[in-house]
């Protein structure tokens, strides 16, 4: 990459850099080296489950060097608390928004950088004090969080039950990654909407940058209110107010305990559209790409992209089916959460659609995008039963919950996540990813993914609660509890299995094939351009002919589509 | 070829510039920010057994006083807002430093309330509404004073002849940021000193 930039010192062109491909490629690394960390923690945890109590084998030692190097039932609950706030909002994040987002959004409209390329600096460097002060809540007394990480008043705001400054330091790293998470917004519906280039019209937009609109619309709207909540959260537990507090634990009259779950879900629901649009959209433009086919029902796949966005504010409740709400109010709940799957069913016959007598390709990008479309049907069903106010009372805190969950935001958006590494790669780097270690990455993964999060929700139908460290300590779980052994392999395998990827990423920075300009034959404006492209994307602004699926165009002679920036695409394009 | 017309005459969806959108954007997440703060506020208020008729802790008079300070600011931010489309730069620099003055008084005003009350024992700790207060002030008050910041730093650059009637986009902007930051406190003044 230091051909391409030119000018600036060490600290300029690569740490403090405005540069939304440098830029994009710090949140790629801080995201993955989450990703493993959340990782490793997910497997402490099945081990734990698997063999409860039992010392954890060669990192054991060293991590509990007080029990014998067995887990304990202190460190239990910080574990699931960390795993599920590293990957939402220190993992997946960063690498769908920040990373997808920051390189795409302006290669893909034209520009040369982000709208605000300073801001954009500022929004990484909020992630990293974030990430640090994240970290070291694992340093302070008392250890790090343990109210589990949708930070549930009264357990999170009274420090009479959770005394450590671990959780403070959690809540704040999360209050700087959301205005980190904010700031980038800002940027991406302004680029998106005030820099496409002469042409380029929204009905011309790669559907992965209709993903990232929204998602960042979401996060403006909703990420706020948890930034209040969190704040509120502070001061009941270091200044002495009780907004989440009442009875005993709360200093005078109290303030409401529940208000807490709705200003979380108002937000927390929506976090996790804003987490699978981006990966909605890719996986649309992928399908197109490698199906040689243009998306089959674009607009509609827009519109109901739209839909589902306006439609996640106002499903939050059905979180909250349990938690003492109004059964009428439930159902109003229900009525809407059930109206998702419209929307959503459509994009997803959209996507078959696309691939239907397609001329397909089954390149490692392609697989996990198929990938994606195999989990996220799984997940969407699923989802359908926890969305059923008389379902949900029977699997409401089981394993069925997490199981669901994991099938559509550690899944989908995992397969998303590959699926946007694998197919940028060769535009990033100017490298190759290696296609072997890729097809054998895929098909581990998906084989282990798969047995982890099914067994799950048999799991939870067997009643299995969530957030146990023993399950072996109620009888009626006894009889299951080779299915937690079952699990703890699965989950090592699933681990194990990125490796593949881990080493793939780390040869091809410096030993993948050179990669040529289009690797993949993609009709929107990013491969244009060399790889990787150059310092400011665009010499002259670019022109925009017509959308970015013209593939498999009939009235061509060479090849078989047309690039957003090729004139003859005014004559023979579709769209 | 009608495509290729098409594709010479695209103009943009909203034509505003683009410092006015991101800040448009910007504000819209601040306002659901002081929405999750005040509708919180709602919701524990109605869901108190008992709470403090209006009048008989705050200070109203002076807190009138201080709403009067911010409605001023507003004017003197959007005359040198005015100042600048016509050319003159001494005016400008006059409004910007009077409506950071009108700021920083504010903020005194807020400061002296503050150490009153808390002296009197109406403290953050001392009952759900003193909380309320503290909290939805303080937010308030932490706006305040970025604003000020930002004004000064548009003194400094008017004072370095940055801007002109052809060039004042950020003269612009930073005053929309003044007005939601007024606009927001006339809300609070009315949710916590009148009703």
């Amino acid at each position: 990459m230091s051909k391409t930039l030119s000018g600036q010192s060490f600290w300029r062109r690569y740490v403090f850099s405005t540069n939304h491909k440098v830029i994009a490629v710090q949140y790629l690394f801080t995201g993955m080296l989450f990703l493993a960390l959340g990782g490793v923690m997910a497997l402490l945890i099945r081990w734990q489950l698997a063999y409860p109590w039992q010392p954890i084998p060669f990192i054991g030692q060293w991590l509990f060097p007080g029990s014998g190097g067995a887990m304990t039932p202190e460190v239990y609950p910080m574990l699931f608390t960390m795993h599920g706030g590293i990957m939402v909002f220190f993992a997946i994040t960063p690498i769908l928004l920040g990373a997808l987002g920051n390189y795409t959004i302006p290669l893909e409209v034209g520009a040369r950088d982000m709208a605000f390329p300073r801001l954009n600096m500022l929004s990484y460097w909020f992630l990293v004090v974030g990430s640090v002060l994240l970290l070291a809540s694992f340093l302070v007394p008392g250890g790090a969080a343990g109210s589990g990480w949708t930070l549930y008043a009264p357990l999170s705001a009274s420090t009479e039950v959770t005394p450590g400054w671990g959780q403070d330091l959690f809540i704040l790293g999360l209050a700087l990654d959301a205005v980190s998470i904010l700031m980038g917004g800002v940027n991406y519906i302004t680029t998106i909407m005030q820099l496409r280039a002469p042409g380029l019209t929204l009905r011309r937009l790669p559907l992965t940058l209709w993903g990232l609109f929204y998602s960042a619309v979401l996060n403006t709207l909703w990420l706020p209110i948890v930034a209040s909540a969190l704040f509120m959260v502070l001061c009941d537990r270091r200044l002495g107010t009780a907004f989440f507090l009442a009875g005993p634990l709360a200093p005078h009259a109290g303030g409401q305990v529940l208000l807490y779950q709705h200003l979380f879900w108002g937000f927390g629901h929506p976090e996790v559209y804003i987490l699978i649009l981006p990966v909605w959209g890719l996986v649309g433009d992928l399908l197109s790409v490698f199906s040689r086919k243009p998306a089959f029902g674009y607009q509609a796949t827009v519109c109901s992209m739209l839909v589902i966005t306006v439609l996640s504010g106002i499903v939050w409740g059905h979180h909250m089916f349990t938690s003492g709400m109004n059964p009428l109010v439930g159902k109003a709940f229900m009525f809407l959460t059930i109206t998702v799957s419209v929307p959503t069913a459509i994009f997803f016959l959209n996507w078959l659609g696309t691939l239907w007598r397609g001329a397909i390709r089954l390149t490692v990008p392609m697989l996990f995008t198929l990938g994606v479309v195999f989990v996220f049907a799984i997940g969407g069903l699923t989802g359908l039963f926890n969305a059923l106010q008389t379902f949900d009372v029977y699997i409401h805190d089981t394993y069925f919950v997490v199981g669901h969950f994991h099938y559509t935001l550690a899944a989908s958006v995992l397969f998303g996540t590959f699926a946007f590494i694998y197919f940028w790669f060769p535009k990033i780097f100017g490298r190759h990813m290696n296609a072997r270690l890729g097809y054998w990455h895929f098909g581990l993964s998906f084989v282990f993914l798969n047995a982890v999060f099914s067994v799950m929700m048999f799991l939870g139908l067997h009643g299995h609660m969530r957030r146990i460290a023993d399950a072996t300590a109620y009888e009626f779980l006894k009889p299951v509890q080779h299915w937690n052994v079952f699990l703890g392999w699965a989950a090592l395998g699933l681990g194990l299995s990125q490796l593949l990827f881990f080493i793939n990423v780390l040869y091809s920075l410096f030993k993948g094939a050179p990669a040529p300009a289009n690797p993949w034959e993609a009709g929107s404006l990013a491969w244009t351009v060399s790889s990787p492209p150059p310092e400011h994307n665009y010499a002259t602004p670019p022109r925009v002919f017509c959308g970015p699926h013209e593939y498999g165009v009939p009235s061509l002679t060479n090849g078989d589509w047309l690039s957003q920036a090729d004139p003859q695409a005014a004559k023979l394009a579709r769209s | 070829m009608d495509r290729m017309i098409n594709a010479e005459v695209e103009t943009p969806l909203i034509d505003i510039p683009t410092g006015k959108f991101g800040m448009w954007v910007f504000l819209i997440s601040e306002i659901m920010f002081f929405t999750g703060l005040i509708g919180s506020y709602i919701v524990l208020r109605l869901g108190a057994t008992s709470w403090p008729r209006p009048g008989t802790i705050l200070n109203t008079p002076l807190l009138g006083l201080n709403t009067l300070i911010l409605l001023s600011s507003s004017l003197t931010m959007a005359l040198a807002l005015h100042a600048i489309q016509q050319g003159r730069q001494a005016a400008l620099r006059r409004f910007l430093l009077l409506t950071a003055g009108l700021g920083v008084a504010f903020l005194g005003i807020k400061g002296f309330d503050y150490a009153h009350m808390w002296h009197r024992g109406f403290t953050m700790s001392a009952s759900l509404f003193g909380s309320c207060y503290y909290l939805l002030t303080g937010f308030h008050a932490l706006h305040v004073l970025s604003g000020v910041i930002l004004l000064l730093s548009l003194f400094f650059a008017a004072s370095h002849g940055r801007f002109s009637a052809a060039h004042y986009g950020r003269i612009e902007y930073s005053g929309l940021y003044w007005h939601f930051i007024d606009i927001v406190w006339v809300i609070l003044f009315a949710i916590l000193c009148l009703v």
